[in-house]
């Protein structure tokens, strides 16, 4: 249960709150009492004014307290939804924090956003709204009902039918309306889906003359959700109206039964039997209300059960990387894989089989192969996003497995395929992460310039500081591209990963950038993932891949005679002149 | 078809959204509904009478009770002696069956007027998701350089769903609250004038407080949507940046981040809580308030004699009546002006210039050779600055035209041109002798296949994404296509062949997909050819198979191809070189190398390491 989540002091705020909540019914309960008095007093041939007075007086004190108190629980209630809130929201986010990518993908990035986002949102409501709810209606109704069972049982036996009937009533419509209710949601996320993909396709659609293909998808997805949403809706306006009608019908019946009572009554009880009467239609309508009030929680209540488990579901997994022991290594900016294999968890074939090489200190080491050969895996292991199934990786001599994760990833400046940026700005993007926040700006610019960025960067108005959109939309993807391999170089790490980073560079930036590179930091070891020849022709070592596994290493010269899948990769983007064929 | 981002669609009620003009949004709102507006009066009428009819109950009520009250025996202590009470049972039953008739009807008419009400909105709602789906096509392509797809998106899912959703509420509350209030007014003081100001009085002042209350509140609301709205950016930056927090060690940094966040957002949200927690409890109490104040009046009435007891029994549901309204309005004053800012939005979008309506244009081509002419074209994205500047050029019918240029040199540009997504500042274009300015732009269209570079797959039967918006396409053709672009092998391993579902979680490779976009155009077959070659992430092998179909795909039609490959450069017989939009070159590749321009500047950099 999520709510082992709760601390000591939530649940000596929910004891406080059980308690004054007690004291609410209590005074609320009394209010009726007083109510009768006063019809006594009013129908009664000599009335009392100073009883009516006094009387009257207990009955606003009696709802005075009953402010005070509603509104000492109300502050209670709040701060236990909010604070329960942002524990839970805290623990989920410290949790996403120490996860590798394997729990990231086994989630989803979009649902991790949700289920830190919307599902605890609708805890934070529901804790707000249900608990006062489920502390309240039951004390209430019980109350309630002790006070008109000593009064007469026709009456009791009418507001027995009319808490029968209302939640039949709006079980009923909830039954029939609720599943639908959740259609709705994958109904509008379908009319979604056609919208956008109308969007994303516009060039496409308009290409084919495919406008009224794609209108009369659309309109159907509309036909859908409205034909849903019409059912669902109409239903819900059958609830309200049935409700008042048995809620007025009761307290006519409460009248009506007692106008009989009263008539075959013996003279001396009549005036009770009428006081009675007055009060027993408020008790009635406060078990009525008190009802409604359970009934509708528990319709509610299944939606956040889902929430928190899905909460739970986040805050119990126990990362797969953790941690290790701590080692004392040297920060040379060595690389050995050897004989790494590696599986998905739950897959059956590896990645990659038996892979072995070493990049040592200053040299450039490239990967090449095709899409799915597992180069990107390879490289992952070396920071552990992944941790090899079989063999070892190795960083400056030692096993990764041994560092702590933060060590470890100090020496490395990983540049991912898809190059990531922060909101903010250029210059706080370029000195991202442990170690490089506190770079001077010389040191930014030197990064920035040796990415080949600074004349982009410069020719902006606001230089450095200019803003850098959510997800980097304001630049072009070359333009986060070099940003992305400037903020490695800002790290000044031993090693450098590029995973397919100059992809969307040109030719001639790819080449310029390599070079300045080559010439700034010629200390650093690097590895680079690339789709193009182009890229690592120059690269002291070249590691090819096909299928998981290494089918050839050398130079290009080397390859281009020995291996017939390097070959093959060339030829595909270079003539043989160009080769040198 | 990526995956909808996890903020916006759901959230929380917006507050204080508000519309430019209130009355022109209602007023376009209520035009809008067309053939529903005559329902929606009746609704409103049936409103009306229906709250009219709760209002005539207490009166009634009031009279049973004074019916019920003489038959009560009581103890005259003066006289000690009883004065038998006189019960007219007769008349109690038929006032009550007056009573069970009228709530009858009053809960039938609640009923339809819901209906129709729901109705009505789901059917403009609906209306409104039609237009907007139809206008998304009618617009230029030019309003979507400026416009998000999220902008879009969020006009056609938040907006609208608001519509649907608090038109009928806002509106029929706004009418039912109003003929309340009114109503239980006058009743009151047609009732009794006195007890009438009593009952207000109290009622106003309890109200006047929590006037106070609230308006503190507001503050603490907006804060909690801005504190809300950070803390979802934050999460979702951070989510989708994890692989740079890690690698980066950003851990510590977003981590104290994200606790200022959430420090701050918990206590906006602990004031919302509270403060909107405390509407309730003091309308119960501004109810009991009215309550004791109309009993301590009434009783001094009912011992003056001036009223009886009846009328005290009749003010004690006339002060219910009359503070729930109070509420009520309040809110749907806010949910009124939430739908007319919504409103305002989704017609703004629906206002938007159209492309230009070509139905009186009639040139056509029967038989397309396929010779295409730039004459003096001048274009720019924005009127202020011309990014092409006069491009004349001829192409020969069949001849293959690439396009080069560094990434972010718009090079789609001439894609937008050709195909007229966008119309040139000056100039012309000629496809066989017509300017494509005198046809239609459909008819335009269908001259040409088109492959982009982001191969765009919808959700439906492979067979449904090759042959699209194409009419009386055989199984017999399909597998010949699929055969040529190297896809029949995959095909025949799917469980229902060509009726196999694609969406975003089936497992196309992006080869798979591309060959599905190439061989939606050999499906188009048009005379004309417009090739996007990108060809990142595929292996070679498939990368080999998806040249040979897009080879196969130019080979007799004129081709303009935004090219990366170099073999598709080197044989193809004109070269547009592009850079910062413009053309700044064009040639063979021979010529252009002799030139020594910027072409041979890139192409000679990329495999030749020892220049420089």
């Amino acid at each position: 249960m999520i709510l082992k989540y709760l601390n000591a002091k939530h649940w000596a705020a929910i004891a406080v709150c059980v308690v004054l909540v007690a004291v609410m019914v209590y005074l609320e309960l009394e209010i009726p009492g007083y109510m009768t008095s006063i019809t006594a007093q009013l129908t009664g041939l000599n009335t009392d004014m100073d009883v009516v007075l006094a009387d009257g007086g207990m009955m606003l004190a009696c709802a005075f307290g009953s402010l005070v108190v509603s509104i000492v629980v109300g502050c209670l209630a709040a701060w236990i939804a909010t604070s329960f809130s942002m524990r839970l929201r805290d623990l989920e986010y410290s949790a996403v924090q120490s996860f590798s990518l394997e729990e990231m993908n086994r989630f989803s990035t979009s649902s991790l956003i949700t289920r830190s986002t919307n599902d605890i949102t609708q805890i934070q409501m529901t804790t707000a709204m249900g608990l006062m709810i489920i502390i309240r209606a039951p004390i209430m109704a019980v109350w309630a009902i002790t006070k008109i069972l000593d009064k007469n049982w026709e009456w009791t036996v009418a507001t027995a039918v009319g808490v029968v009937a209302i939640v039949t009533i709006i079980s009923i419509v909830m039954l029939y309306a609720i599943p639908r209710f959740k259609r709705i949601q994958g109904l509008t996320d379908n009319v979604n889906r056609v919208t956008r993909e109308n969007l994303s396709g516009i060039r496409v659609v308009r290409a084919y003359n495919a406008e009224s293909y794609q209108e009369a998808k659309s309109e159907e997805a509309n036909r859908e959700l409205t034909d849903t949403n019409l059912s669902a809706n109409r239903a819900m306006a059958t609830m309200f109206p049935a409700m008042m009608l048995v809620m007025n019908g009761l307290s006519l019946a409460i009248y009506w039964i007692g106008a009989t009572l009263i008539d075959a009554a013996a003279m001396e009880d009549q005036l009770t039997l009428f006081s009675d009467m007055v009060v027993f239609s408020s008790y009635a309508m406060q078990v009525v209300m008190s009802f409604i009030m359970l009934v509708m929680i528990f319709m509610i209540l299944p939606r956040a059960m889902v929430a928190s488990k899905r909460v739970q579901e986040v805050i119990n997994t126990v990362p797969s990387i953790r941690d290790g022991p701590g080692a004392d290594a040297p920060r040379e900016g060595t690389v050995e894989f050897r004989n790494v294999s590696f599986k998905y968890p739950g897959t059956s074939g590896d990645v990659l089989h038996d892979v072995s090489f070493t990049a040592s200190k200053g040299e450039t080491v490239a990967i090449i192969g095709a899409t799915g050969s597992g180069k990107t895996t390879a490289v992952d292991l070396i920071p552990r996003l992944y941790d090899a199934t079989e063999g070892q990786v190795l960083v400056d001599g030692v096993d990764v497995r041994e560092y702590r994760l933060q060590d470890l990833r100090d020496r490395i400046g990983y540049v991912p395929q898809k190059a990531f940026m922060f909101k903010g700005t250029i210059e706080s993007n370029v000195r991202y992460g442990h170690g490089s926040e506190a770079s001077t700006e010389e040191q930014v610019r030197r990064a920035v310039g040796i990415a080949q960025a600074a004349e982009f960067v410069e020719s902006k108005e606001g230089g450095y500081g200019s803003e850098v959109a959510q997800g980097g939309t304001n630049l072009s993807g070359g333009q986060r591209q070099r940003l992305s391999i400037a903020r490695a170089v800002c790290r000044d790490p031993e090693i450098y990963i590029f995973d397919d980073s100059f992809s969307a560079l040109d030719y001639r930036t790819d080449r310029v950038l390599r070079e300045a590179l080559k010439r700034e930091v010629s200390g650093a070891t690097m590895l680079i993932v690339a789709q193009r020849i182009g890229t690592i022709i120059d690269a002291d070592r070249i590691v090819v891949l096909d299928d998981g596994e290494v089918v050839g290493m050398g130079r290009h010269e080397e390859l281009l005679r020995t291996c017939p899948v390097y070959l093959d990769i060339a030829r595909s983007q270079l003539s043989d002149e160009e080769l040198g064929l | 078809m990526s995956p909808a981002p996890g903020h916006g669609r759901r959230g929380p009620p917006m507050r204080g959204a508000k519309a430019d003009d209130f009355r022109l949004a209602w007023k376009r709102l209520f035009e809008y509904m067309g053939s529903y507006r005559i329902p929606f009066l009746v609704a409103m009428v049936i409103a009306c009478i229906g709250t009219v009819l709760t209002l005539a109950g207490p009166n009634i009520i009031s009279d049973v009770t004074d019916l019920i009250q003489a038959g009560v025996s009581v103890f005259d202590q003066d006289h000690g002696q009883w004065i038998v009470g006189q019960m007219d049972l007769d008349r109690i039953v038929s006032l009550c069956l007056l009573l069970v008739a009228l709530y009858a009807v009053s809960a039938v008419l609640t009923f339809v007027q819901q209906y129709i009400m729901t109705t009505i909105s789901q059917r403009t709602a609906s209306n409104f998701r039609r237009d907007i789906s139809r206008k998304i096509n009618r617009l230029p392509l030019r309003y979507f350089d400026s416009s998000t797809t999220g902008d879009v998106m969020s006009r056609v899912t938040n907006d609208v769903d608001t519509l649907g959703q608090s038109m009928n509420q806002s509106i029929s509350t706004m009418a039912t609250s109003v003929t309340l209030l009114a109503g239980s007014v006058v009743m009151m003081l047609y009732t009794n004038m006195t007890m009438a100001a009593t009952a207000i009085l109290s009622s106003l002042a309890g109200f006047a407080f929590m006037a106070v209350v609230m308006g503190r509140s507001q503050k603490y609301f907006d804060r909690q949507q801005t504190d809300l709205g950070a803390m979802n950016g934050h999460v979702e930056e951070m989510y989708s940046g994890h692989l740079v927090m890690k690698t980066y060690g950003g851990e510590a940094a977003a981590k104290a981040e994200f606790d200022g966040i959430n420090r701050s957002l918990y206590r906006s949200g602990f004031m919302s809580q509270f403060l909107g927690g405390l509407m309730m409890p003091f309308m119960n109490f501004i109810g009991n308030l009215g309550y004791v104040m109309v009993c301590i009046v009434g009783a001094l009435l009912v011992m003056d004699g001036s009223i009886s007891f009846g009328v005290i029994m009749a003010f004690m549901i006339y002060v219910r009546l009359f503070t729930q309204p109070l509420t009520q309005i309040s809110q749907a004053v806010v949910s009124m002006q939430a739908v007319a800012a919504a409103a305002e939005r989704v017609f703004g979008f629906l206002d938007e210039p159209e492309m230009e309506d070509e139905s009186g244009k009639s040139a056509r081509l029967d038989h397309v050779e396929g010779h295409v002419e730039f004459r003096d074209v001048r274009f720019g994205y924005t009127s202020d600055r011309e990014i092409i500047h006069g491009f004349s050029a001829e192409v020969l019918p069949g001849q293959k035209v690439a396009i080069v240029g560094p990434t972010g040199a718009g090079k789609t540009t001439m894609v937008n041109l050709l195909m007229r997504f966008y119309e040139v500042n000056s100039g012309d274009i000629l496809i066989d002798g017509v300017s494509t300015r005198d046809m239609r732009r459909e008819d335009v269209h269908d001259l040409f296949c088109m492959v982009l570079q982001d191969t765009w797959l919808f959700e439906g039967t492979l067979r449904e994404n090759l042959v699209y918006s194409k009419e009386g396409v055989t199984d017999e053709r399909l597998d010949e296509v699929c055969r040529a672009v190297g896809l029949y092998h995959y095909v025949q391993t799917l469980p229902d062949g060509y009726d196999t579902r694609i969406n975003d979680a089936s497992e196309m490779s992006a080869g798979q997909r591309q060959q599905v976009t190439i061989a939606r155009a050999m499906i188009e077959d048009a005379p004309l050819l417009i090739l996007d070659e990108a060809t990142s992430s595929v292996d070679t092998r498939t990368e080999r198979v998806i040249q040979e179909a897009m080879d196969r795909l130019t080979e007799n039609r004129t081709s303009f191809v935004i090219a990366h490959r170099l073999s598709t450069i080197r044989n193809s017989d004109l070269i547009l070189v592009m850079r910062d939009g413009n053309i700044i070159e064009q040639g063979t590749h021979d010529g252009l190398l002799a030139q020594g321009g910027f072409y041979a500047n890139l192409y000679n950099s990329q495999f030749d390491p020892e220049e420089e």
